[in-house]
């Protein structure tokens, strides 16, 4: 088949960075209000029914959002393997915890009112708890971390090595800036959960949760400005030295790679790319203002904005760069050097270019099926409630 | 055995696959029956269908929460456990993974909400409609899953590419209509229905023996009898389809499974009972039937089917010619561009075999340097244990007819003899409850363990694939899924137990509004009141 020659590797390349930037944010505009939800849950709602109506208001699609995560897993190993190959086995234990989080989190939202005692509710809200937190801190955790650069070289066999005892690994991330950075996710995940529940839930649960969302909505801004601040004076960026062959074979040792004094310089090539991190404080401020107005649509879209700004900033930053590595910089994974094949891409996108408005469409309307608020007689009238 | 990376990255891989399969099997099936009882009830109006649907829905999803969770789990292992595996075939092994969760995840999680929370937002043939999308999602998912799975035993459609020292894909077709994975699709959505029916038909039983939700029980037991016997009969039929993909692609699976030592001359004979021993290389007391393992395995009488000490030595030839694919990698790899065309020629012509070559660095870093020794151990090294294959496969098998017998035994019950059931075929049904996930699971350990000691046939060796992990790192996670399945299959059980216990949620006042309003049409022939006998709850 050459059907594939339609189209050059090296804008494939580009496009399928593109649509992994997509399915992270995708991931974290959906399942992002459910995490954040989740973690607000003993916070915002004290008696049963407050909990029920809290749980509720994501319980008919937080499954169909989870789907984001776990398509932004299948899409990351089809189209780019050596990220999926060096990145999931390199935070090992931290994949770990967020796989232990993302197990008992279904569980929790389906078991938790099929049983009456008030132990086993008050178990499952603490498991919604830790499976909203827990992957909502890690995972900004991790984008610390991969702007640090992360231990691994890779052998001339493209075996993946890692630096470190498996304890040392692990404490390894928890590192000051990649901290901050998880944070910063988790604040801002935090906030659109908060923006979420005063859009769909009633009265009392609404305003505790934006009570909660207008502070954590300033601990987002205040910990994002930080952390650029961060990465204009204390961290280093990555660049190419060697000529890269944009249409070559996804070989990252085909290029060689030097460290460079920052990631911010992106900024002066590209000026445009300043639009990213400027969306994003605009969204998170929005957000705030609107949280503390009582808006509640337009505060839920500003949030949106808020995350697709912060997340795109991060990408747009460091392209080409993927996953750079501290120790041996030639190995880092680039869009130029880590992605599948021009064939599998191809196919990939196509199959992607069909079945992603499908997608898009159906999810619409089975939120517009559910339209309104959750109150609390809803909950309790209902047979078929959680 | 001692406990290295490889070793505990296979226990952990087989407990969470194995433990994963526990709830993806109801859900294949109870998702169909569920579709079919609503489908009824669109067409028939009459409530007690609706009841049926939507008690066997809550079942449904209790066992679904799990199999979402486990699913997860199997998502990014491939990327935590076995990072030179998803390296060395991601380009081809990702495609499926990725398409499934286009295709088939979106469109069951999306709907399954809506399948619980939808009943007084939907007309009722749009609630039909979400109920059915749910089902073909979650079968397009075994769809998808199934050709990754089946590339892993035959893999078509792909070639080694030196620069990028991995398999790239050649031609999504070859991938796709994989002829293994079609064999595996059907066989294994059709244990699900089996499983699926076995389950209903068991619950059933149980509430006629205890003279409980009587109309739900008899309709659900015809329901899951007509359904169980087409899946039973197809789970035979298909499964022999299974063998005979294996003939072609994984002769030395099919030949382990048969404690197949020699080479036989058509028509082959099945054993249906002996003793493999590894050691002496034979299988003592055996029973043969003449004729049959030839018409399974290669649909003839005429073709001869090759034993395990010829397939051994056709792994010789193979391991010496992947050491000359090997040689000519390491000279293409030293110098990209000046290589001479004679090299390239070398590889292209061994470079099938290259795989075979790998066997060897389990002994020795670079195979070229293996010894005479080394080079017979890696050869033995590709049959692997004979009596648990053998066992599984004669357990499988034998576990496929009895479900034949049993779903046909009650399908007479339930349309020749007037749903009326003997109360010893009733105790039977509620206590062969276990056996279809006996059987499947059975079926995945004779297909993995049985592809062993490859990951990817002919390929890539398992002890290749891990990744670089300390031991510590598998135990801790190691423990740490044993501890958190194990809590979550004592919570799932009990809740199971509990809402089969308390019965289906029966609203008393709207089937008797029902039951008024069509009376006319209910009256059977000799004038009865319709139900009179459904006793009082
Ligand atoms: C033959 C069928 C089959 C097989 C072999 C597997 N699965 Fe599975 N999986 C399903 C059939 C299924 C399903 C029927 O679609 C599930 C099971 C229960 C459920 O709730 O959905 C599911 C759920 C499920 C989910 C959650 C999906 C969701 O949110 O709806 C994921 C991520 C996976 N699986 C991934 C895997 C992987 C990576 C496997 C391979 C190692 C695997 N499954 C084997
Ligand atoms: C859900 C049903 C499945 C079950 C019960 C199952 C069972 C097993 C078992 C028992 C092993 C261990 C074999 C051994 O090491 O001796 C294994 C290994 C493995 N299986 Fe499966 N499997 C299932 C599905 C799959 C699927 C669908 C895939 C791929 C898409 C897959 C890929 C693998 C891999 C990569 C290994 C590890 C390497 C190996 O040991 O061979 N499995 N599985
Ligand atoms: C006469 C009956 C049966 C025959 C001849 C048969 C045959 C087979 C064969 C040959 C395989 C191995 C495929 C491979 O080489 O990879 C297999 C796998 C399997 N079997 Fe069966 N089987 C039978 C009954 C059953 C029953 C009753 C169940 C469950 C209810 C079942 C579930 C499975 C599963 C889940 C697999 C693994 C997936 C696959 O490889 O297709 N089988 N079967």
């Amino acid at each position: 088949m050459i059907l594939h020659e339609f189209i050059s590797y090296d804008i494939l390349r580009v496009i399928w960075w593109g649509l992994l930037g997509i399915l992270l944010i995708g991931f974290a505009l959906t399942d992002g209000f459910d995490m954040g939800v989740g973690a607000l849950l003993p916070f915002v709602a004290k008696t049963d029914v407050e909990r029920r109506v809290v749980i509720n208001t994501v319980g008919p699609v937080w499954e169909g959002n989870q789907v984001w995560f776990i398509l932004g897993g299948g899409a990351i190993f089809a189209a780019w393997p050596p990220l999926y190959a060096v990145s999931f086995s390199g935070f090992y234990l931290a994949m770990f915890v967020i796989l232990a989080a993302l197990i008992v989190r279904p569980v929790a939202f389906k078991y938790r009112s099929k049983r009456d005692g008030a132990r086993w509710r008050a178990t499952w809200d603490w498991a919604l708890f830790a499976g909203g937190a827990v992957p909502a801190l890690l995972f900004g955790v991790a984008v610390g971390n991969v702007l640090q650069g992360v231990p691994f070289e890779l052998t001339p066999d493209l075996f993946a090595r890692y630096e470190g005892a498996f304890y040392a690994k692990f404490a390894g991330l928890l590192n000051p800036f990649a901290l901050l950075a998880g944070v910063v996710s988790f604040a801002m995940l935090l906030t659109h959960g908060a923006a979420w529940l005063s859009f769909k839930a009633d009265s009392i649960v609404a305003q505790r949760a934006r009570a909660i969302g207008s502070v954590s909505g300033l601990v987002t801004i205040g910990g994002y400005v930080l952390a650029g601040l961060w990465l204009a004076i204390g961290i280093e960026g990555y660049a190419f030295t060697s000529e890269v062959a944009a249409n070559g074979p996804s070989n990252p040792l085909y290029s060689e790679v030097v460290r460079t004094d920052s990631w911010l310089s992106a900024y002066a090539a590209r000026p445009w790319i300043a639009l990213a991190p400027v969306l994003g404080l605009v969204g998170m401020v929005m957000t705030v203002l609107g949280l503390r107005a009582g808006r509640e649509g337009a505060t839920l879209l500003w949030s949106k904005l808020g995350i697709f700004g912060a997340i795109s900033s991060v990408g747009l930053m460091m392209f080409p760069f993927i996953l750079p590595s501290s120790i041996d910089p030639r190995s880092s994974l680039t869009v130029w050097d880590s992605s599948s094949s021009h064939q599998t891409l191809f196919v990939m996108l196509v199959a992607t270019v069909i079945f992603m408005p499908l997608i898009l469409a159906y999810t619409a309307w089975v939120y517009k099926v559910l339209w309104g608020k959750v109150t609390e007689a809803d909950v309790t009238d209902s047979h078929s409630a959680y | 055995m001692e406990l290295d990376v490889v070793e505990l990255s296979r226990l952990q891989f087989a407990m969470t696959a194995m433990y994963h399969f526990l709830f993806v099997p109801l859900t294949l099936g109870l998702a169909v029956i569920v579709a079919i009882m609503e489908t009824v009830y669109v067409m028939t109006d009459r409530p007690i269908w609706r009841q049926m649907t939507k008690f066997w829905g809550l079942l449904f999803g209790i066992n679904f929460a799990i199999g979402v969770a486990t699913g997860i789990t199997m998502e990014f292992q491939f990327g935590m456990n076995w990072s030179y595996f998803s390296h060395y075939v991601g380009d081809i092994f990702g495609a499926p993974l990725a398409l499934e969760g286009l295709m088939a995840f979106f469109l069951e999680a999306t709907f399954v909400g809506l399948f619980f929370f939808g009943w007084d937002k939907l007309s009722k043939v749009g609630h039909l409609t979400v109920t059915w999308l749910v089902a073909i999602g979650s079968n397009f998912s075994a769809l998808w899953i199934l050709i990754a799975n089946g590339w892993m035993q035959n893999p078509v459609g792909a070639q080694f590419n030196p620069d990028t020292m991995r398999m790239e894909m050649t031609s999504f077709f070859d991938v796709m209509f994989n002829e293994v994975a079609q064999a595996k699709f059907v066989h294994t959505v059709s244990a699900g229905y089996v499983t699926a029916s076995v389950f209903v038909l068991g619950v059933s039983a149980w509430y006629l023996l205890k003279g409980r939700h009587v109309e739900l029980a008899r309709r659900s037991i015809t329901v899951a009898a007509s359904f169980g016997l087409a899946s039973a009969l197809s789970v035979v039929v298909l499964g022999d389809e299974s063998g005979y993909s294996a003939t072609h692609s994984q002769r030395m699976k099919l030949a382990a499974m048969e404690g197949m030592w020699e080479s036989e001359p058509a028509p082959a004979s099945f054993t249906l009972f002996g003793l493999p021993d590894q050691e002496a290389r034979e299988t003592k007391y055996a029973v043969h039937i003449p004729y049959v393992m030839g018409l399974i395995g290669t649909r003839s009488l005429t073709t001869e089917i090759t034993g395990i000490h010829e397939l051994i030595a056709q792994s010789e030839e193979r391991i010496r010619s992947g050491i000359v694919a090997y040689d000519a990698l390491m000279t293409i790899r030293e110098d990209r561009e000046a290589t001479t065309p004679d090299v390239r020629e070398t590889f292209e012509r061994h470079g099938g075999d290259l795989g075979y070559a790998f066997l060897l660095k389990r002994y020795v870093d670079d195979p070229r340097a293996a010894s005479e020794e080394q080079i017979v151990q890696a050869s033995n090294d590709t049959l692997p244990k004979v009596w648990p294959l053998f066992w599984a496969f004669r357990l499988m098998v034998a576990l496929g007819f009895s479900f034949i017998a049993v779903m046909a035994y009650f399908f007479w019950c339930s349309s020749i003899r007037r749903q009326t059931y003997p109360r010893w075929a009733l105790w039977g049904a509620v206590m062969i409850i276990p056996t279809p996930w006996i059987a499947a699971e059975l079926g995945w350990f004779v297909a993995e363990y049985g592809r062993q000691p490859w990951t990817v046939d002919g390929v890539l060796p398992t002890a290749l694939s891990v990744s670089h992990l300390s031991v510590a790192d598998l135990l801790l996670t190691l423990a740490g899924f044993v501890t958190f399945y194990t809590v979550l299959f004592i919570v799932e059980i009990g809740l199971m137990l509990k809402y089969i216990r308390k019965g289906p949620f029966e609203d008393v006042e709207e089937t008797e509004i029902w039951t008024a309003q069509h009376e006319h049409r209910l009256r059977t022939h000799d004038g009865k009141v319709p139900f009179a006998d459904t006793p009082a709850e």
